[in-house]
């Protein structure tokens, strides 16, 4: 165990604080809100193109519908700044503009929308509008236009797009072991159990809404850029939120239209994204060509390592999934380059899904990585710890904490690991197969605020958000220990604008940022009423805040107390700010969770059919703020993993630029009974350079790792190695044993 | 419009409504009990789960007319109260959640599920007999998608108090 200050409610499994709310169906998300005054309901007409101008519309059937109250369409909306413009703050906070002009950006894109009185009148009405486009053709595969690649400005935040350290080829060149690959990864959508929705509401030049956003300040930023008011104008509430995935970053299309559609009508106006809308009117992750060489001298030692990946983007949205980026700090080589192209492409946003970068390109890397340990005859668990740098092979600057090896180690005792086993079953081919996982530990900017009530209680608030994650018990959890008080005396209210602003949830950043804030706040409250105490009683002059708790009303220290209530000015309670940044640390050390993962699978030797029998992950995370929301968000990102190998992918009809899947029968994602008992383990640790509380980022690391450990699984029970995914079972077909 | 007259959670209403009206809707937005979730609209998710005379049945799926004089029982009339059902507190005690989005349907479809293992209704899975393993209950729980991944406390909070009521 590692030696850290925090010996109370800190990593205790807690249950979710608003866990009585949620299975009692009393949470309220976005399209729950009701308010005082009735809403009006929107629905969405999209465009059967993918590009093009629209030449005309007939919008007059739909509003002469009983109940329609107004059909917006690019020659009535208000005033907009044009679609990703003002994009300092980045494409969250850029201008979302909505059918500001006839232009068609991507097939589903919004022509018009229809608001009336109730959801049946909306629709009907909405299937009466007429729009005639002109199409024009529009780039769909990047492969197809790769004459149009280039190389982007930044990979999703970070600035290097290549990089190159020794002299690749010469190292390939003389590899005793060469491997080489092509993979294709597929589009990919969050499919959040709740799609996006907005209820908006303008009061003169200020709007308020309720939604269903990760990131409130950049979502501010996006309505104030697209609408060119004021960011202190708009406010955003989004207390609950079902599922974000990264797919609720920033606004979409619904948000843009509800305030169209509030402004027009001067009423409250709800949009739920309908299933099929959420598949081009909400962002995705976009498909991947990556090409993979690796070479390794005679003792199985890397010496090359290459990775070159191409992809797609939304126009004027610029987002490049960093996929070979992981590959980066994976392992020790003597060369290694890595690069991104991107064609920019008629299509709905390309962004950010769970684990962007590593959920990808460790899928393919791992599965290479798996291919050369093959090849040097060297278990693939043991090649991996051979292999394991001592600094950052990229940046050359040292880990903070890498329990790598401990993972592998750990991960293969669990498991019962005896190598890429490959036996079978009656009609069952059994294989076992591993992966390491990596994913980038951040840090960002947050704010808290905390404030004592002169009868003992703690309220917290900030507009950080609880996608699922537990933000609301951890938070919980770090005020309680901080002020010395159970659970119950702490209030934590999150997703408001009105709060402090926070980085949000995102990028697996928000525990331990937020976490901080509050932390931080906690302290300043303590050193505050200390200082308040000791004006009040010379008794309490020279004593140490760290040790002071809050017993009622009273505050108390050692043997001394005193009343909360002569302490403050009499006006109410007594608040304190907190604030949480990076510290240097990520500048001069290279930060990063672990993991190690092992699956069984057992594929039918006749139809090639693939089941997940198990699958084993140890995890270095550093310190886990709630073993029990911990561990189950840990089992989430493994079975977005076991999606990423088996089930998921949003399939292209290139004529048109169409996402043909679009809907929960199509697009697949696991279901109960595809997912066997998840054996987890989290290895205890404090990182002491991640933040005060020895933390890093968990929620995105569960995915990586589990999708190559089930390929490499598969590849051991067929000896085929499908180098697309998803894997099915018609691509094993001709690979399996003769019959008879 | 079109009258209506049904009972939600034990209380009758006398309706006058459009006959479009699914019966998700009818909850959501005639009587305003938002507990329901719409995660698709067209059954391909679960979250909409209600129980009707007994059933678990896909709200979404189901027009609000076609239920005249049905009692149907949602996510609001789990819980005594304050006292959450056997299940609701099960499913707090294993995480059986994360962003809680799917969970009023999960706790529908689970609570008309421990009624189908008392009366022996066999599944795809059961072989001689309906047994109380795992496999059974995350067959009959395939119908209600959690994309947090909560499956296996979900099975965990169900085989609790499946095995208490045994
Ligand atoms: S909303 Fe009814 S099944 Fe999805
Ligand atoms: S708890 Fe989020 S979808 Fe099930």
């Amino acid at each position: 165990m590692s030696e850290h200050e925090f010996k109370g409610l800190i990593g205790q499994p807690l249950d979710r604080v608003e866990g009585p709310l949620k299975v009692s169906g009393r949470a309220t998300y976005a399209a729950d809100w009701r308010g005082d005054k009735p809403h009006l309901i929107g629905f969405i007409v999209e465009s059967p193109v993918a590009k093009g101008r629209i030449v005309s519309i007939d919008t007059k059937a739909a509003e002469a519908c009983a109940g329609v109250e107004a059909v917006v369409t690019h020659e009535n909306t208000p005033k907009q700044i044009p679609f990703g413009e003002r994009a300092k703050g980045g494409r969250f906070a850029q201008s979302h503009a909505m059918m500001r002009t006839d232009a068609i950006r991507h097939l589903g894109y919004p022509v018009a929308l229809v608001v009336a009185q109730t959801f049946e009148q909306a629709r009907h009405a909405a299937s009466l509008v007429r729009c005639e486009i002109a199409a024009e053709d529009g780039v769909f595969n990047p492969e197809k236009h790769e004459d149009q690649a280039v190389k982007p400005d930044e990979l999703d935040g970070t600035p290097e797009v290549d990089t190159e350290a020794g002299d690749f080829e010469a190292e390939y060149g003389k590899a005793a072991h060469q491997v080489e690959g092509e993979f294709h990864t597929p589009s990919q959508h969050a499919a959040a159990m709740e799609p996006h929705a907005t209820v908006a509401q303008w009061d003169g030049d200020k709007l308020t809404v309720h939604m269903s956003i990760q990131i409130l300040g950049d979502g501010r930023k996006a309505f104030a850029n697209t609408f060119d008011i004021d960011p202190e104008d708009v406010r955003i509430v989004s207390p609950y939120i079902g599922g974000g995935f990264g797919s609720k970053l920033g606004v979409h299309n619904e948000a843009i239209l509800a305030a169209h559609g509030a402004k027009l009508t001067g009423k409250p106006v709800r949009i739920a994204q309908h299933r099929r809308n959420v598949f081009s009117n909400g962002p995705h992750r976009p498909r991947h060509r990556q090409r993979l060489k690796l070479g390794a001298d005679a003792n199985g030692k890397i010496v090359a390592i290459d990775h070159a990946t191409l992809s797609i983007m939304a126009r004027d949205y610029p987002f490049a999934e960093a996929a070979a980026s992981p590959t980066r700090a994976s392992y020790a080589t003597k060369a290694m380059r890595t690069s991104h192209r991107v064609v920019e492409g008629d299509i709905p946003k390309a962004d950010s899904m769970r684990a962007p970068g590593e959920a990808v390109g460790t899928l393919t890397f791992e599965s290479m990585i798996d291919e050369l340990a093959h090849s040097c005859g060297v278990d693939p668990v043991e090649f991996r710890v051979r292999n394991e740098p001592e600094k950052d092979p990229h940046s050359g600057k040292p880990f903070s904490t890498r329990k790598m090896r401990r993972c592998l180690q750990e991960g293969a005792e669990k498991f019962g690991w005896k190598g890429p086993v490959s036996r079978r079953e009656g009609d069952w081919l059994i294989g076992h197969g591993m992966a390491a996982a990596i994913r980038p530990n951040l840090m960002q900017e947050a704010e808290a605020e905390i404030e004592l009530s002169t009868d003992g209680h703690l309220t917290v608030r900030l507009d950080m958000t609880d996608i699922g994650t537990g933000t609301y018990t951890i938070l919980t959890q770090i005020a309680a220990e901080a002020m010395g008080v159970a659970p119950e005396h702490v209030t934590v209210k999150l997703g408001d604008t009105d709060f402090p602003e926070t980085c949000g949830s995102g990028g697996s950043f928000g525990a331990g940022s937020t976490g901080t804030a509050v932390f931080e706040a906690a302290k300043a409250l303590k050193d505050d009423l200390l200082k308040r105490a000791a004006k009040a009683d010379s008794e309490w002059k020279g004593t140490n805040s760290k040790e002071l708790r809050i017993d009622g009303a009273n505050i108390a220290l050692g043997n001394r107390s005193l009343p909360i209530a002569q302490l403050g000015d009499g006006s109410g309670g007594i608040s304190a700010k907190g604030a949480a940044k990076p510290g240097k640390e990520y500048k001069t050390m290279a930060q990063y969770s672990y993991g190690a993962q092992f699956a069984e699978v057992a594929v039918d030797a006749v139809t090639g059919e693939i089941r997940l029998r198990r699958l084993t992950g140890v995890f270095d995370a550093g310190l886990i703020l709630n073993e029990k929301t911990a561990r189950s968000q840990l089992m989430g990102g493994m079975i977005f993993g076991i999606g990423a190998a088996l089930m998921e992918e949003s399939l292209m009809d290139e004529r048109y630029g169409a996402f043909m899947n679009r809907d929960l029968a199509e697009y697949h994602v696991a279901v109960n009974r595809d997912v066997p008992r998840l054996d987890v383990h989290m290895i205890e640790g404090f990182d002491e350079n991640s933040n005060p509380l020895g933390s890093k980022g968990i929620g995105e690391l569960g995915i990586c790792g589990a999708g190559p450990a089930i390929a490499n699984a598969v590849f051991a029970a067929t000896g085929h190695r499908v180098r697309k995914f998803p894997i099915h079972m018609e691509d094993l077909l001709e690979h399996l044993p003769a019959i008879g | 419009m079109h009258p209506l007259r049904l009972t939600v959670n034990g209380t009758p209403h006398d309706l006058k409504i459009d006959p479009r009206v699914s019966l998700l809707d009818l909850l959501r937005e005639n009587l305003a009990m938002t507990g329901s979730k719409k995660g698709c609209d067209h059954g391909q998710c679960g979250a909409c789960t209600v129980i009707v005379n007994g059933r678990r049945i896909n709200s979404c799926l189901s027009l609000a007319v076609a239920h005249e004089g049905d009692e149907v029982t949602t996510i609001e009339g789990m819980a005594d109260g304050e006292a959450l059902s056997p299940l609701q507190a099960a499913f707090v005690k294993h995480d059986a959640f994360q962003c809680g989005y799917c969970t009023p349907g999960q706790i529908c479809s689970a609570t008309a599920l421990l009624d189908e293992l008392k009366r022996g209704e066999p599944s795809v899975v059961t072989k001689e007999k309906v047994e109380l393993i795992d496999e059974e209950i995350r067959e009959r729980m395939s119908g209600n998608l959690c994309r947090c991944g909560a499956y296996n406390n979900i099975v965990d909070a169900i085989m609790e108090v499946a095995e208490a009521r045994t």
